[in-house]
C-alpha cells in the first residue's frame, strides 16, 4: 500500500511540475493544484498507513492500542489543504486579473506586452503605473 | 509577563488588521490605526530584545499543551533581533507610506501590511516546523497581494511570476515536511535537535531532506539556482512596498535556512560546505554581474539583493561562531542599507521624474540631502568604513579566513569592488553629472501639499542612514550580541533544555 501511495505521490509531483512549466495561464494553476495535492499525499502516507484503526479510544480502555491512524499528518493536511485552497483562490483572480490587463493566455504573450525579466529593456511600455 | 510579551508580535497586527478592514471606508483612519500598530509593534519587539537579551532564550507552549506536540513560540538570540528589526522596519515604512505620492496611493492596503509583518514575526517566533510553513504561507499570500494591487500590465505580469515560483518553493516545503515526520516522527524543532544530539552521526537519509530544506528555503532566500524571480518581480513594484520587501521576505528564507541548520541538520554541514560554498559564490558572482548590467534603479538594486544574499550564505556554510555571528550581522547591515536605497530610488523618481539612468543626471545639484543620503546608503552597501556594511563585510571575510576558506574570501572582496563600481555607477548617472530638466517631469504635482509628503518620505531615510553611521561607529555591542547569538545556536542542547524542560 505504501508503495501505492509513493508512485502517487511521485506522479502527482510529475504532473504537477509538467504543467507549471506550461505556457497557459490556466494550465500553470492547475499544475500548482496538483503540487498541493500531492504534497499533502506525502504527508498522509508519511506516518504509516494503518487500516480501520482510527485513533479513538474506546469506552472500556484507558490509552490507545497501537497501531492506529495516526491523527498529526491528517491535522497537518487539513491546514495545507485550506491554505493550497486560498493560494489557489487568488491565484484565479491574479490570472483573471492578468488576462484582463494583457488580453492573453499564454505566458510568452504576455511577457512580450509587458516585459519584467531581468533582460527587459528598462523603458517598457508604461501601463497605469504607481511610480 | 515573558509570556503574553511573546504573544504580541504575533497578536498585534492581526488586531490592527481587524479594526483596519473594519474601518475600510476610511483611508486615513485606517492608515493612522496601521500606524499605530507597527508603533506598537516595535515597542513589543524592543521589549522582547532587552528581555532577551538578559535571560538568552524565552518560550511560550501556546495553550499549555506538551511543548513536544503543541505549539511554542521560541524566542532565542537570533529570533528576538530579527523581530526587532522586522518591527522598526515595520513602522519606517509605514511612515513612508504616509508620503506615498498622490498617484501611487495603496488605500486600503494596511491590512495586508498588516498580516505580512504578523506574518514574518510568526516565522521568527515559530518553533515548529509545521507551524513555520503556516507562517510562511501568510508571509506569502500577503505578498502576493501587495505585489500585485492596483497595478498595470506589467506589475501584474511581475506577480504572476512571483508567485508560481513561490508556490514551488511551497510544495518542497510540505514535502520536506512529510519526510521529516515519516523520518523522525515528530515536528517540533527542539525534539528534533534532541533526536540529532541523541544520535551522534549524522542522521541516515537525513542529507535528502536537509538538501530539499535548502532548496525550498533557498527559492525563498534567492540563492542560486533559484533567484530569477527576484528581479523580474521586485523592479516593478512601488518603492515602500519595494523597500519592506527588500528588508524582509528575503531575509526570512535566510533565517529559515540558519535554524533548520544549526538545529536539525549540524551533522550534514561538514560535508554540504564545499556546495554550500560554491552556491554562495555563484550567488554573489552572478548577483553583481547581473547588477552591472542593468539601466534601471531598481533593476539594479534586485541583483544587489541577491548578490547580498550570497555574502549570507558564507556564514552558514563556514558553520563557525564568526561565520554565523558575521550572518546574523550582515542580514542587519544588509536591511538598514538596501531598504534604504529602494525607499531614496522612490524618491529619485519622484524628483527625477524616472528612474531609468538614462533619463536622470545632475540631481545632487539640486537635492544635496538626497544625494548624500544615497552616498550614505550606497557605501554601506559596498562596505566603505565607517558605515555598517563595512564591519559586516569585515566579519565575514574574517570567518573566511579562520577556516581557512582564502577562494571565498577572494570572491567576496571582488564582488565587494564590483557592487562599490555599481553603486558609483547609479551615482554618477543619476546625482552628477549635468542635470537633464528638460526631460523629466517629477511624478508627484508641484505643491505644498507635495513637498510635505516628501519631507514625510524622507523620514525612514535619514533614520536608515544615522542608524547605519551609528552601527558602524557603535558596532561592539551588536557585534558581541551577534557573537553570542552564534554561539547559542550552535549550541543545540541549550535550546532543547529551554524549551522541552529536559536535558536531551
Amino acid at each position: 500500500m505504501e508503495l501505492l501511495f509513493s508512485i502517487l505521490v511521485g506522479a502527482l509531483y510529475a504532473a504537477g511540475l509538467y504543467m507549471i512549466m506550461r505556457r497557459s495561464f490556466v494550465k500553470i494553476l492547475i499544475g500548482i493544484s496538483l503540487l498541493g495535492h500531492a504534497a499533502n499525499v506525502l504527508i498522509f502516507s508519511s506516518a504509516g498507513l494503518v487500516e480501520g484503526r482510527p485513533p479513538i479510544i474506546p469506552g472500556d480502555a484507558e490509552t490507545l492500542a497501537s497501531p492506529y491512524a495516526d491523527p498529526l499528518p491528517q491535522a497537518l493536511i487539513l491546514t495545507a489543504i485550506v491554505i493550497g485552497f486560498g493560494i489557489q483562490a487568488f491565484a484565479l483572480a491574479l490570472i483573471k486579473r492578468v488576462f484582463d490587463a494583457t488580453g492573453t493566455d499564454d505566458l510568452d504573450q504576455a511577457e512580450r506586452l509587458s516585459p519584467t525579466g531581468p533582460d527587459a529593456p528598462p523603458s517598457a511600455p508604461a501601463g497605469p503605473e504607481p511610480t | 509577563m515573558p509570556r503574553f510579551l511573546l504573544i504580541l508580535p504575533i497578536l498585534v497586527p492581526l488586531i490592527t488588521a481587524a479594526l483596519c478592514l473594519l474601518a475600510w471606508q476610511r483611508p486615513v483612519l485606517q492608515r493612522v490605526l496601521s500606524f499605530l500598530g507597527t508603533l506598537i509593534l516595535f515597542a513589543a519587539t524592543a521589549m522582547i530584545l532587552r528581555l532577551v537579551t538578559k535571560v538568552d532564550l524565552i518560550t511560550v507552549a501556546v495553550g499549555d499543551w506538551s511543548p513536544l506536540f503543541g505549539i511554542v513560540l521560541v524566542a532565542d538570540r537570533l529570533s528576538a533581533l530579527m523581530l526587532f528589526v522586522a518591527g522598526s522596519i515595520a513602522l519606517l515604512i509605514s511612515i513612508y507610506e504616509w508620503g506615498a505620492p498622490g498617484k501611487n496611493t495603496m488605500e486600503g492596503s494596511s491590512p495586508i501590511f498588516q498580516i505580512l509583518f504578523m506574518g514574518v514575526c510568526g516565522a521568527f517566533l515559530a518553533g515548529d516546523i509545521f507551524n513555520l510553513y503556516v507562517w510562511f504561507e501568510v508571509m506569502l499570500i500577503a505578498s502576493f497581494v501587495l505585489m500585485a494591487w492596483g497595478g498595470g500590465s506589467i506589475r501584474l505580469v511581475g506577480s504572476l511570476k512571483y508567485v508560481i515560483l513561490n508556490l514551488v518553493a511551497s510544495a518542497l516545503f510540505l514535502a520536506a515536511v512529510g519526510l521529516v515526520y515519516a523520518r523522525f516522527g515528530t515536528l517540533s524543532m527542539a525534539d528534533l535537535a534532541q533526536v540529532q544530539l541523541q544520535q551522534g552521526d549524522p542522521i541516515a537519509k537525513g542529507r535528502l531532506i536537509a538538501l530539499l530544506f535548502l532548496a525550498s528555503f533557498g527559492i525563498k532566500a534567492a540563492i542560486f539556482p533559484f533567484f530569477f524571480w527576484l528581479p523580474a518581480s521586485y523592479p516593478t513594484v512601488p518603492a515602500g512596498i519595494g523597500g519592506l520587501f527588500a528588508a524582509l521576505l528575503t531575509k526570512v528564507g535566510v533565517y529559515a535556512l540558519l535554524r533548520i541548520f544549526t538545529l536539525v541538520f549540524p551533522g550534514e554541514m561538514e560535508s554540504l560546505r564545499p556546495f554550500l560554498l560554491s552556491i554562495s559564490a555563484l550567488t554573489m558572482t552572478l548577483g553583481v554581474f547581473g547588477a552591472l548590467a542593468q539601466e534601471e534603479i531598481r533593476r539594479i538594486l534586485s541583483f544587489h539583493i541577491i548578490s547580498q544574499i550570497g555574502y549570507m550564505i558564507i556564514g552558514l556554510a563556514l558553520f563557525t561562531p564568526i561565520g554565523i555571528g558575521g550572518t546574523i550581522f550582515f542580514m542587519v547591515s544588509h536591511i538598514i542599507s538596501k531598504t534604504n536605497l529602494f525607499l531614496i530610488g522612490g524618491l529619485v523618481k519622484d524628483l527625477g521624474g524616472s528612474t531609468e539612468l538614462r533619463r536622470l543626471g545632475g540631481l545632487f545639484h539640486r537635492h544635496v540631502i538626497l544625494g548624500a543620503c544615497f552616498l550614505g546608503a550606497a557605501l554601506s552597501l559596498a562596505g566603505i568604513p565607517p558605515l555598517v556594511g563595512f564591519w559586516a563585510k569585515l566579519v565575514l571575510i574574517i570567518a573566511g579566513f579562520q577556516s581557512g576558506q582564502f577562494g571565498i574570501v577572494a570572491i567576496a572582496i571582488f564582488v565587494s569592488l564590483l557592487t562599490l563600481s555599481s553603486m558609483m555607477k547609479i551615482w554618477t548617472r543619476v546625482f552628477w553629472g549635468e542635470e537633464k530638466l528638460g526631460e523629466i517631469e517629477p511624478a508627484d504635482a508641484p505643491g505644498a501639499a507635495a513637498a510635505l509628503r516628501r519631507a514625510v518620505r524622507f523620514i525612514p531615510v535619514f533614520a536608515l542612514v544615522l542608524l547605519a553611521l551609528a552601527l558602524g561607529i557603535f558596532v561592539e555591542p551588536v557585534f558581541e550580541y551577534t557573537l553570542e547569538a552564534a554561539h547559542q545556536m550552535l549550541n543545540p542542547a541549550s535550546y532543547v533544555e529551554a524549551v522541552l524542560g529536559t536535558s536531551p
